[in-house]
């Protein structure tokens, strides 16, 4: 069947930060691009980023790029490439002012310059003591960020397709991506968006976790995409567990309020982290806080009736900085935990809330694979940025901030590439004939599919497997089993079953597919998990206690066909500043 | 727990209907869009639209037992039973709880929400300066969901929604009026000088009623209207 296709210059699919920040970069140089998204813009996932923007301004002691490396490159547990990293932090607060020219209301200082909070993992002089580098608008730092770039947006008349969900890639032969088929939800029809250039900025998967401070649309579209064209998926047995989403609702509540001054108890009204990290203490990276928490509950020192959360208090920062600088996590805590702050603590626990790995990307954005000897071979025409990418940035970790720095300075490299690749590669190559039967016939199997299963049934247990089998804690009986549970899930996921076949906004057919998206996500992460025979980052093995950088300073890239691995080095070399070789990581 | 949904399919219903269903909850189920998320999982043709699920994206206003709110953040404990759901009003119905948020959009977009300052920045990395007062100033306007709950709620909106901006729309207007960055005052100003786009307004406050982030468009409409008299004298 020969769908309606439409032709651009550009595809960016996702209108979160970093795939704003690129449409803004191409629509301002005078580019066709068209930008697909499942949600209005301003309701992507960056919307409930709350704690900052991490670049070294400097506004409130001495900073540096060159430390916001070092920090970036140990948080990472020394995976992070270090190329990226350091184009990242020395991009950083370049891009920090530019959105602040684009009108962001970022809170500010008595001088009049930006207010930057301390934040996880973030010091001065190499670990010595921690600094304030988190550039902040209270603790709505992401609305203000995705709304000041949508306006942005709107000013540079950015063609947005709202409620489009894209399906597949589309290659061809060479393996040159050349756009995406995807579905208007209105409408229920499925279009061919043909593309000299194809942009992923479609955010992470942290649904494929029972708790998850992530919303219901991150789904990991892009990874699923990109894994059914044969694409790897790299380091995908990252996930980083946030010390503080709220005790059974998995709302976030941000580490700004660690770094405003607030702390960690447990039951005995002990700051614990005392013991874990001496010099960092409750500002020690998310990983490193997420395991102390772990191990006190673990330990029996939890609070609560089932001693199974941890406290965070904040009571002793006074009203005042709590409404002023802390004002949304008051409200977050007030519905969703029923304590007020300013008086109670919040019980957290720590909760799935970021995916370090990704699409395989270097730090200008370029989709690379293994090919011919190279394991950064470039896929024309293909480029990915923010949390779907794995540029790698994160590594096994990510620091609190760097996300949100991660989509500005990726979104913008990105869609520079995207535009040297146009200069160069003038016209549209031709679509396969085959282009869209691919994404027609998933959707016709699920549309005719009898006798199958609930999504909802086999969503949810998915969801059930890896929060059970590869939490912060992971042993290799779990690891094995859970592989052996997750494929089986993916068998059912083929055969899943939706009653509702109406053409006209059916969400139920949304929900089904991404699930097949997740399932693939799920897949790679226990797959990959169970491979890496080490500690490192967020992934804690009781069976590898330690990091092994002999053997596993490396990356997995995880293939969808046979659900195969395969390894690449991590880059050691930064562009211009010294390597900073692995040791051992403490705070 | 009890539920009456708005229903309407284009596809299958000649017109819109109300179902009633009857759901089991668990103890975790908190919020209305968990108990929606439950009726979902039976009957999947029940279409809404959701996504953060902590009342910062907006996707889910409705009009709840005839009051505009967001799921996510409304108390099941709260409701009344039969709890009555139906999609926000004045905007046309795409399917069961989900509208057609253009008009809303469109009004959004018309009074230019975006910084307007030709002057190039001091220094291209340096940050225009703004006093903390000056940034306060800010508070209460720029955290907006664009959830729609107030224009929806707002009968000058319901009778002009292609004339009057409505309170999301001049609320965003004077969050860029009040930005001491913002050099357009003057054309903003122009722009809303206007029998329908501002001055349909009548003070009703709906939109301060049912505002999901305790935000005041009244009052920021109210300061609009005070510095056109003040231009005018």
């Amino acid at each position: 069947m020969a769908l309606p296709v439409r032709k651009f210059d550009a595809v960016i699919v996702g209108a979160g930060g970093a795939g704003m920040r690129a449409s803004l970069q191409l629509a301002e140089a005078g580019l066709k691009v068209a930008v697909l998204s499942k949600v209005f813009p301003t309701r992507s996932h960056t919307v409930a980023a709350q704690g900052g923007i991490g670049a070294s301004l400097g506004n409130m002691g001495e900073d540096s790029w060159l430390w916001h490396m070092y920090d970036t490159i140990k948080g990472s547990d020394y995976l992070g490439d270090q190329d990226a990293i350091e184009f990242m932090c020395r991009m950083a607060p370049q891009a920090v002012i530019e959105l602040e020219h684009f009108g962001m209301p970022f809170d500010r200082n008595d001088d009049g310059t930006v207010y930057q909070r301390p934040f996880g993992g973030h010091s001065q002089n190499f670990g010595e003591r921690p600094v304030q580098r988190s550039c902040c608008a209270a603790d709505r730092t992401g609305h203000a960020m995705l709304h000041t770039l949508y306006q942005r947006n709107v000013r540079a008349n950015t063609l947005f397709f709202v409620e489009w969900m894209a399906l597949d890639i589309i290659r061809d032969p060479s393996g040159q991506v050349l756009g995406v088929t995807a579905m208007e939800m209105e409408t229920g029809e499925i279009w061919i968006f043909h593309a000299r250039a194809t942009l992923f900025a479609t955010g992470g998967a942290g649904r494929i976790f029972s708790a998850s401070t992530n919303a219901f649309i991150n789904t990991g579209d892009g990874l699923g995409m990109a894994a059914r064209a044969g694409i790897p998926l790299e380091d995908m047995e990252f996930w980083q567990f946030h010390p503080t989403g709220v005790a059974g609702a998995g709302v976030l509540i941000t580490e700004g309020v660690r770094g405003e001054g607030g702390y960690l108890l447990n039951k005995d009204g002990e700051r614990f982290m005392e013991r874990y990290a001496p010099t960092m203490k409750d500002l020690a990276s998310r990983d490193v806080v997420s395991r102390a928490m772990a191990t006190e509950i673990k330990e029996g020192r939890g609070a609560g009736k089932e001693a199974d959360y941890i406290l965070l208090k904040l009571d002793h920062l006074g009203l005042d900085v709590i409404e002023k600088r802390l004002p949304g996590i008051r409200e977050i805590a007030k519905k969703f935990a029923n304590v007020d702050p300013v008086k109670d603590p919040i019980p957290v626990v720590p909760t799935c809330h970021y995916q370090m790995g990704g699409i395989p990307t270097n730090y200008h954005g370029e989709v690379v694979v293994p090919a011919g000897g190279n394991p950064n071979s470039v896929v024309p025409g293909f480029y990915a940025a923010g949390e779907c990418a794995c540029a790698s940035v994160h590594g096994a970790n990510r620091l609190g901030t760097n996300s949100l720095t991660d989509l500005l300075v990726f979104g913008r490299a990105s869609g520079d590439s995207v535009i040297r690749f146009l200069q160069e590669n003038p016209g549209h190559k031709d679509l396969p004939k085959d282009a869209g039967d691919y994404s027609v016939q998933r959707v016709a199997r699920l549309d005719g599919q009898t006798g199958g299963e609930s999504v909802f049934e086999v969503g949810a247990e998915m969801r059930r497997t890896m929060q059970a089998h590869c939490g912060v804690f992971r042993f290799p009986d779990m690891l094995q089993s859970g592989v052996a549970k997750i494929k089986a899930v993916a068998e059912r996921a083929k055969r899943t079953e939706i009653k509702d076949k109406s053409k006209t906004f059916n969400t139920a057919r949304v929900e089904a597919l991404e699930l097949d998206n997740l399932i693939e996500v799920a897949v790679a992460t226990l797959v990959s998990a169970d491979a890496r025979q080490e500690s490192r980052g967020a992934h804690d093995r009781a069976d590898f206690a330690k990091r092994d950088d002999v053997n596993w300073l490396k990356h997995t890239l995880w293939y969808r066909e046979g659900s195969r691995l395969e390894y690449k080095p991590v880059n050691l070399k930064p562009l211009t500043a010294q390597t900073f070789e692995p040791k051992v990581r403490s705070y | 727990m009890k539920f009456r949904i708005y229903r309407y399919d284009p596809d299958k219903d000649a017109q819109p209907y109300m179902r009633d269903y009857d759901i089991a909850l668990e103890p975790t189920d908190r919020m209305l869009l968990d108990a929606l998320v439950r009726i979902k999982a039976e009957d999947d043709s029940l279409s809404l639209r959701r996504s953060c699920r902590e009342g910062v994206c907006g996707s889910d206003a409705m009009n709840i037992n005839g009051r505009n709110g967001l799921a996510c953040i409304t108390r099941l404990a709260d409701l009344k039973e039969p709890v009555e759901l139906r999609p926000l009003p004045g905007l046309p119905v795409i399917r069961d709880l989900i509208v057609d948020m253009s008009q809303f959009f469109k009004q959004y977009h018309s009074i230019k929400p975006y910084l307007r300052n030709d002057a190039a920045p001091p220094s291209p990395d340096k940050e225009r300066l703004q006093s903390p007062a000056e940034r306060e100033e800010l508070d209460g306007l720029y955290e907006c969901i664009l959830c729609a709950c107030c224009s929806t709620s707002c009968p000058s909106f319901w009778w002009n929604p292609d004339k009057f901006v409505g309170p999301a729309g001049l609320l965003a207007a004077y969050r860029f009026i009040a930005d001491t960055r913002d050099q357009a005052t003057s054309e903003r100003l122009d722009d809303l000088e206007d029998p329908y786009r501002l001055f349909r307004c009548h003070s009703i406050m709906n939109c301060v009623d049912v505002c999901p982030k305790g935000l005041n468009p009244t009052r920021a409409i109210g300061k609009i209207k005070d510095l056109m008299v003040r231009r005018m004298t």
